[in-house]
């Protein structure tokens, strides 16, 4: 009960930080909208093959960008954050109080998952106003579940991969670097349709694309279960254990120079 | 590890014997001994890379030491256990905090992780910051982010507080600021340990001072039994027409009549000096008497040491 109410107390002080600065906040809401305004303008008469039938092309995009959402709000926002405040001397200064190091770097992870959660809500509403997509009723839980375990799997990897940045100028090249490419060739921007077999073989590797179409899933209009995919779940929830350990094994407090 | 048991008084606050830290071939700290009571402030003065910040981190917990014995209030600081890091107070050489927190807003957050800090109100009145405490930390002078480091050092009530270089970069009014507000923590009790490149501000601020240099203590006590061990009183003055004799030990210092006297015996020194100028007839122009400083003994430890270490 006590670490819960440590962890609450971060969390509240890292939101009460966000809003402060209102041009960032705003951008951060609006960014994952504008993806899905532009491929729904570029993409908008398509039409996309699902597990049981065609369906229009926003019914690809709205998983998608939903995947957009939860992978920039934790991934890259956990690790841009970590990195800032590990140049700016933030988390050792912490360190040298008695805060645990899991309240600190949980509170950020955590906050990170609610702007999230914000993202996705954003997302999902366009979806039914402007884009005639359908609200997953009868997937709701499995679309939730695969949305914990997207926000876990993606916060971990954003910490872990804090190991590789050295300092806070190389974070932000390392950070993209190390997703954009992914986010082109696992079904997020663009339908994987016609791609080449050894393409879809290799974006397997990565947890991006399992993300996505465990999302898919949800929003598939065909979809007469649950909409639960384990497979894709299963390669999540590795991709989180390891990063974890890479995580916890490699932290450091201190940016290299 | 014995005389440093928990929580008895009387026991110092640090015993550090033979501390030694090495990165690869480098020895960055070469067997020092500290011996810190508690309600001291005790300054570590030393040039820029003798060593400070690496042995302050080391009492703090933040590195890891190479070998020796380290006791910081009973604890060994390599443990970082929490109950050690409730009863210190941090203030490293450069740490920022989330900008678009207030004043008060941060000095809340730090206060909320120790067991019994100290009232938000106190803490901000210590440092001088009352008035800001509404005030967005982004938007805080460069003095005035140095007092808030302070703040939050002490916003846990600590027994005792490290001081990384606390004035580094400030003007002179600032630092006389900054000084005024430290000796105002001698009050509470709290022992302190600073570190310095500035001579003054070991000698305006420490009861004890141990003078680092290239990762050896080259010398440690009061400010008086320093200057007294190792330093000259200097007496400075002018004369037109005959020089001083050579039993006065007066060197010639620039032109125009101007000399030294370099003494340990000051006050036999000027007797003679001032004898032979009454017998002369000649007045002693510009004449001054100073006083022995730190910075003499600091520079002729750090100057002698620099000769015999050095490469």
């Amino acid at each position: 009960m006590r670490s819960a109410g440590i962890l609450a107390r971060q969390v509240r002080y890292e939101n009460l930080s966000f809003w402060r600065n209102p041009p960032a906040a705003f951008f951060t809401i609006v960014f994952p909208l504008m993806f899905l305004v532009i491929f729904n303008l570029i993409f908008g008469d398509s039409t996309v093959e699902l597990p049981g039938g065609t369906a229009g092309i926003s019914t690809f995009y709205v998983p998608g960008i939903i995947a957009l959402s939860v992978i920039g709000a934790c991934y890259t926002n956990v690790a841009m954050g970590v990195a800032f405040s590990r140049e700016q001397g933030l988390l050792k200064r912490t360190r040298g109080t008695p805060l645990p190091t899991w309240a600190l770097l949980g509170g950020k992870v955590l906050h990170a998952v609610a702007i999230g959660v914000v993202l996705v809500v954003v997302v999902a509403a366009a979806g039914v106003l402007f884009y005639d997509v359908a609200v997953p009723t009868r997937t709701l839980p499995a679309f939730v579940l695969t949305l914990i375990i997207g926000s876990a799997t993606f916060s971990a990897l954003g910490l872990a991969v804090t190991a590789a940045v050295p300092n806070a100028d190389a974070a932000p090249a390392i950070v993209n670097a190390s997703i954009l490419p992914l986010l082109f060739v696992s079904d997020v921007f663009i339908p994987l349709d016609d791609a080449p077999t050894w393409l879809t073989t290799f974006a397997d590797i990565f947890p991006v694309r399992h993300f996505s179409l465990a999302l898919q899933a949800s929003f598939n209009p065909f979809e007469r279960g649950a909409g639960l995919e384990p497979a894709h779940l299963g390669v999540m929830a590795v991709w989180m254990v390891a990063s974890l350990l890479v995580a916890t094994r490699f932290f450091r407090w201190e940016s290299r120079r | 590890m014995d005389g440093a048991q928990v929580g008895g008084r009387a026991d110092p606050a640090i015993v550090v014997r033979g501390l030694r830290k090495s990165y690869g071939d480098v020895e960055a700290v070469r067997g020092i001994d500290l011996n810190v009571p508690r309600g001291e402030i005790f300054a570590i003065l030393g040039p820029n890379g003798a060593g400070k910040t690496t042995t302050v981190e080391i009492l703090e917990g933040h590195l890891a030491r190479s070998g020796g014995e380290v006791s910081v209030l009973g604890f060994d600081p390599g443990n970082h256990e929490r109950s050690f890091r409730e009863r210190i107070g941090i203030v490293l050489q450069s740490a920022s905090v989330d900008p678009y927190l207030s004043v008060g807003e941060t000095i809340e957050l730090f206060r909320g992780y120790y067991p019994d800090p100290l009232p938000r109100e106190t803490v901000l009145e210590l440092v001088g910051l009352s008035a800001q405490r509404g005030t967005l930390v982004r938007r805080l002078s460069g003095g005035q982010q140095r007092r808030l480091d302070v703040a939050i050092g002490l916003a846990g009530d600590p027994e005792l507080l490290f001081l990384d270089e606390p004035t580094t970069g400030f003007d002179p009014s600032a630092r006389r600021g900054a000084w005024e507000m430290i000796r105002g923590l001698r009050s509470l009790g709290k022992t302190v340990v600073l570190t310095t490149h500035y001579m003054e501000e070991a000698e305006y601020l420490a009861d004890r001072v141990a003078i680092l240099v290239k990762g050896a203590i080259v010398a440690e006590g009061s400010v008086e039994e320093l200057v007294r061990r190792g330093a000259h009183t200097t007496i400075h003055f002018r004369v037109e027409g005959p020089s001083p004799p050579g039993h006065l030990a007066a060197e010639p210092a620039g032109d125009g009549g101007a000399y030294v006297i370099t003494t340990v015996e000051a006050t036999a020194a000027l007797h003679r000096l001032t004898g032979w100028a009454l017998e002369e007839g000649v007045e002693l122009q510009e004449l001054t008497v100073a006083a022995p400083s730190l910075e003499d003994v600091f520079l002729s430890l750090a100057g002698s040491s620099g000769r015999n270490g050095g490469p």
